[in-house]
């Protein structure tokens, strides 16, 4: 007698969340989250709360990632919206943003107070300069896949001549980069 | 008043929409704006501004909420926070409906692809953008340049290379 072949038992996935627990989620993630929220996004979403498998959240990243607007907050609504429609994804963005922005004001608050301590002044000063780091850094990563292509790299440049250099307002100068680019990437991509 | 928070909505809305890359990408202009157009700040207290966001948890946009409550205390939290995170979204969200029909047309992974040198150049330029205004001096622009060396080549935390500056600072390096 042959055995039915049953394929791997999928995980087993939860309800979907609630309202509240799409805030809750959030929340945590806007409060955990220093340095890049996305692959505590990952963990949490996927891993701990099994909200989604490992493939719907590619295919939502790559959806945020096509918007503008921050991919974590692109990726709150689409969550919040997949599973409670407006409200949850209202409870989401509310829930991911409420922390930091309580954190931020509170720094703000410090800062305002005690700028005139030069002490204060040269840790600012020093934080400043390592955020600078951190930038510099994240743009050299992304910019080192650019160098096999000498057009990307001329339009990465002219973006960077343009908005740094020229302090062009940056509106216009995406309305003329970014046609140009897709152009090229379409050129490019045909035989 | 009301026409400080109405330049912070028709600002930050206005940046929302341009944020390809999120909210490194749209430093430079966001400092255009605050810094050169309307003259709320200096590029020191900016860059101190964007220090302090990139210290605290949560999404790298939250620089915007900050400035609209140095701009217009929590009248502008509220103003520019809706006028950031709003518009995106929205957008977002009907996109979502359409997802399902266009993530797969070929056209979809041209735009993608033809975008990334774009947002490359974007957070290239606000990197660039940002060391000018918080670099005043050699030994902040030396700080900036090992934080940028160390996080390249190793897997260092951001905050620990955040409180390394700060103390760097400390001692003195911002004065040198």
């Amino acid at each position: 007698m042959l055995m039915p072949i049953s394929p791997l038992p999928a995980s087993p996935r939860r309800d979907p969340p609630s309202v509240v627990e799409l805030f809750h989620g959030f929340l945590i993630l806007g409060l955990t989250g220093f340095g890049g929220v996305l692959p505590l996004a990952r963990r949490m979403m996927v891993e701990k709360r099994r909200w989604l498998d490992a493939d719907e959240f590619t295919d939502l990243l790559g959806l945020c990632q096509f918007m503008p607007g921050g991919n974590i907050i692109n990726m709150s609504v689409a969550v919040g919206l997949k599973f409670r429609g407006a409200t949850g994804a209202l409870a989401a963005i509310l829930g991911l943003i409420a922390a930091p922005t309580v954190v931020v004001i509170a720094l703000g608050a410090l800062f305002d107070r005690f700028q005139d301590d030069p002490k204060v002044r040269h840790v600012f000063a020093g934080l400043a300069a390592a955020a600078a780091g951190l930038l510099l850094s994240m743009a050299a990563k992304v910019a080192w896949p650019l160098r096999v292509s000498p057009i990307n790299s001329i339009i990465a440049a002219a973006c960077v001549l343009a908005v740094a250099g020229l302090r062009l307002p940056l509106p216009p100068t995406m309305l003329a980069l970014a046609p140009i680019s897709i152009a090229m990437t379409w050129k490019a991509a045909r035989p | 008043m009301t026409s400080t928070l109405f330049a912070l909505a028709l600002i930050f809305g206005e940046l929302s929409l341009l944020a390809f890359g999120g909210g490194n990408a749209i430093l430079p202009e966001m400092q255009r704006q605050v810094v050169d157009a309307r003259r709320w700040m200096t590029a020191e207290q900016f860059g101190a501004l964007f220090a302090l966001a990139q210290a605290a948890p949560g999404p790298n946009m939250m620089v915007a909420p900050l400035v609209g409550w140095r701009v217009a205390g929590f009248l502008g939290v509220a103003v520019t926070s809706i006028a950031t995170f709003g518009p995106s979204s929205l957008l977002a969200a009907f996109a979502l409906r359409a997802w399902e029909r266009f993530r797969d047309r070929p056209w979809r992974r041209i735009v993608q692809a033809g975008l990334a040198p774009v947002t490359v150049g974007l957070i290239a330029a606000s990197a660039i953008t940002m060391a000018r205004a918080s670099d005043t001096t050699w030994g902040l622009a030396a700080v900036t340049l090992a934080v940028a060396a160390v996080t390249t080549r190793t897997k260092l935390h951001p905050l620990i290379a955040l409180v390394g500056g700060a103390l760097l600072g400390l001692c003195g390096l911002g004065a040198v």
